[in-house]
């Protein structure tokens, strides 16, 4: 038979090669054949890491020489809610320094939910002479020093993007540090920095860089100097505005309006901090272009962001407080018929009673009246199965669907029962469902419909449901694209994990607190299974020497990992291994 | 002074109802099954996590990130224990402005107590809180230390308190809250 693959010079197929971008699709091809391997790894020029623990920074050096673009992720998602202790990990240091070293030509560097200092920034700022792209997710452990490190030094920056970050805020000054010769910038999002930026210094960036379509502000900059910096940038497309209130002034209205209107190709707007009222209509005369619109920090009253979101038709993206109520939401169903994406959060997540009327009724109308729909996150604090089976008859077509229910157990308000027909309406109808959180009161059962249905989940979040190991091995058993799963309060144990042993080397990783796992089965997980890191939490500061086997662990992470254990756990993160000091006898 | 045929009783009140996290309802308020239970979830949660006492609330739940708190009504739920009542209470800190505003609803809730026990024919001499007067209210900070109330701003009271306890006091102590002189133990 023709050796076919060895007919082209490796110089053709690389050549072909660079027309496939997707990781999916460029991991296949490294397994066709060796050489295959070798080309791809040499003309590979972007890698996303998903867990920054599952390689190391050397062995992804080692075989794709020649990046020009990183994503990494670091800490579990759940650490966005405080679940994971201070100090877990999740360093990109490590990751910096290889990619310093072997990497002179590295354009972008994206990071989610890592640790980074201002001395890792400024080795960025350094060592990249072509450094273009920034992107910090949720990140923390750095200060505006570092930023004016980037600003400083990286002269062919593009995007800087500091999404929900949590910064030092030494000075407002490290803007300053752009030079005058600074044109690049694209993209700009400062909307996490607590304190004042000076005005001067954006105003100076804005004005040398004309192709700026993206600027995020954060609070601090006041609506009156807002007028000013869209004069600046009248090629944006999408806007972060400040603090979105002033004394009421026409002028500054009538200004506002003028400027909206003079970013023609303006599409996306957030920020709307203590929004009010007088200045809501300033969006009007652009309402018709928005395909985005980001009110959940406007604390605004309902009417008010109602006769907003009515004017913008070709709305394809709404996130809101919970303020807009379900008479909002019925108004939305009926204006914006374009909608794909829906967020609703919650304005009094700790308050007892309801403070506004939104219930699932808002939900419904929206699965209703918008055809397009996919992605929905929803804070409300009563459900019905009727209202879930509606919403999944409706929309076939969702992929995100995320129901916060806000008393955690809470059963179908109206006749009492789980919530399992429900969800299960859900994962049924909606075949292409790659996102599922549950709420509310679910036994097994749910379980048992998303492991027959949910074959295209790749992502589950669960809190306070289920009644059994069931539960975990019908998820485990069943779904098998599952990627992600993270779980808390809930009765999960041993059997199920350990009978499910190798699924988790087929996930990234698995996340459980407040469960019913033992140390016992952990260790033996972590014995039979070298491939996975099984590390627990623990809340004493010594080691699980003396725990008893039988004990339950409080928090337990395990992933996939080919690395080996990691260098960097903190004293309260044990890895469960088979042959250590941790049996107990 | 309490009278000798209290004494036992009181034991029996310690020993028994030390840790019962009985919560009365205001008068009016709906209590569901579905409340109670969340009540034991917190609880359950609070002391399975080991995590320090002061969190009354589930850790991360609902799961909302820290950046938008700033926009969301906050709640800070601790529990109140007096001496000598088997109930703890619960106030959120966040819906007083002051101290005084917290002394004097405190005051109401357990003046009802109060009446409970004249009802119930236990201990209707002493306890004189109808003012105040016998108790000293205290509080535990973020270090473990047992404080008194007021001494700190506010803000400062609001964000390192954990729990409140008003407890009896045993000699003629004079507070800044009206203490009468009472009989001690």
């Amino acid at each position: 038979m023709p050796r076919i693959a060895y007919a082209f010079p490796d110089e053709v197929l690389e050549h072909v090669f660079s027309f496939i971008h997707s990781d999916q699709d460029r991991n296949a091809i490294s397994l066709v054949c060796k050489s295959w391997y070798e080309i791809e790894r040499w003309c590979r020029r972007s890698i996303f890491v998903g867990n920054c623990y599952a390689v190391s920074p050397v062995m992804v050096v080692k075989r794709f020489p020649k990046l020009r673009s990183i994503s990494l992720k670091g800490k579990p998602h759940f650490a966005d809610f405080n679940l994971v202790p201070e100090d877990w990990g999740g360093y990109a240091c490590p990751w910096i320094e290889a990619m310093a070293s072997a990497y002179p030509w590295l354009e972008e560097i994206r990071l989610k939910r890592m640790v980074l200092t201002d001395e890792s920034l400024e080795l960025i700022s350094k060592s990249f002479k072509n450094f273009q792209v920034l992107v910090l997710s949720s990140c923390e452990g750095f200060s505006t020093d570092g930023l004016a490190a980037i600003a400083a030094n990286c002269r062919n920056l593009r995007e800087l993007d500091l999404r929900e970050s949590e910064v030092e805020d030494l000075s407002g000054h490290w803007l300053s540090q752009f030079p005058d010769s600074f044109t690049s910038l694209v993209s700009l999002n400062i909307s996490c920095l607590g304190s004042e930026v000076s005005t001067c210094a954006l105003e100076r960036l804005l004005a040398g860089c004309p192709n700026l379509q993206s600027l995020r502000l954060n609070r601090a900059v006041p609506l009156e100097k807002l007028v000013n910096l869209l004069g600046r940038s009248p090629n944006l497309v999408e806007l972060g505005t400040g603090a979105y209130t002033s004394e009421m002034q026409p002028d500054v209205f009538s200004d506002l309006s003028r400027a909206f209107v003079g970013c023609k190709q303006l599409k996306s707007l957030s920020g709307f901090w203590d929004a009010m009222p007088y200045y809501l209509p300033a969006v009007y005369p652009i309402s018709s272009r928005l395909t985005s619109l980001n009110l959940s920090y406007a604390t605004t009253e309902s009417p008010y962001l109602v006769k907003l979101v009515s004017e913008c038709r070709n709305l394809q993206r709404l996130w809101v407080m919970d303020y807009i109520e379900d008479s909002g939401l019925e108004a939305l169903a009926v204006s914006c018929k374009d909608l794909r994406e829906l967020r609703v959060f919650p304005s009094d997540p700790f308050g007892l009673e309801p403070n506004v009327a939104l219930t699932e009724r808002g939900l419904v109308s929206v699965s209703e009246g918008c055809p397009e729909l996919q992605s929905v996150l929803y804070f409300c604090r009563q459900m019905s199965n009727a209202a879930l089976v509606t919403i999944a008859r409706n929309r076939p077509n969702m992929t995100r669907f995320r129901l916060c229910i806000i008393e955690p157990r809470k059963p179908d308000y109206l006749t009492l029962q789980p919530l399992d027909a429900g969800f299960g309406a859900i994962v049924e109808h909606c075949k292409n469902l790659r996102r599922l959180s549950l709420s509310g009161l679910l036994t097994d059962r749910v379980f048992e419909y998303i492991g027959s249905y949910g074959k295209k989940l790749e992502m589950l979040s669960v809190a306070f449901a289920g009644d059994s190991d069931l539960g975990l091995h019908y998820v485990l058993s069943g779904c098998d694209n599952l990627r992600k799963l993270e779980v808390r309060d809930c009765p999960f144990g041993d059997k199920a994990l350990l009978a499910n042993a190798a699924k988790l080397e087929t996930m990234r990783s698995l996340w459980m607190s407040s469960c019913n796992v033992s140390f016992g089965a952990c260790k033996l997980l972590g014995q039979k299974m070298p491939r996975l890191n099984v590390e627990v939490i623990i809340d004493e500061r010594g080691p699980p020497d003396s725990m008893p086997e039988s004990c339950l662990v409080e928090k337990l992470y395990i992933y996939r990992t080919v690395a080996g254990p990691r260098m960097d756990m903190p004293g309260f993160v044990w890895r469960m291994e088979g042959d250590s000091a941790l049996r107990v006898s | 002074m309490s009278s000798p045929e209290n004494q036992p009783q009181d034991a029996a009140v310690e020993l028994n109802f030390n840790d019962t996290e009985l919560t009365l309802g205001l008068p009016g308020a709906a209590k569901t099954g579905s409340k109670r239970e969340f009540s034991h979830t917190l609880e359950a949660s609070s002391t399975s996590a080991k995590s320090p006492a002061q969190k009354a609330q589930v850790v991360g739940w609902p799961p909302v990130r820290a950046s938008r708190k700033s926009v969301m009504k906050k709640c800070k739920y601790v529990k109140v224990a007096v001496d000598g009542a088997p109930y703890l209470r619960k106030v959120d800190l966040e819906m007083y402005q002051s101290y005084d505003q917290l002394l004097s609803s405190l005051e109401t809730m357990f003046t009802c107590l109060t009446i409970w026990n004249d009802l119930n024919q236990k201990n209707c001499e002493r306890g004189k809180n109808n003012n105040g007067g016998e108790y000293v209210p205290t509080y535990e900070d973020k270090d473990g230390d047992w404080m008194m109330v007021g001494d700190v701003p506010w803000n400062m009271f609001v964000e390192s308190c954990k729990r409140i306890r008003l407890m009896m006091s045993s000699e003629e102590a004079t507070t800044g809250f009206g203490a009468r002189r009472g009989s001690s133990e």
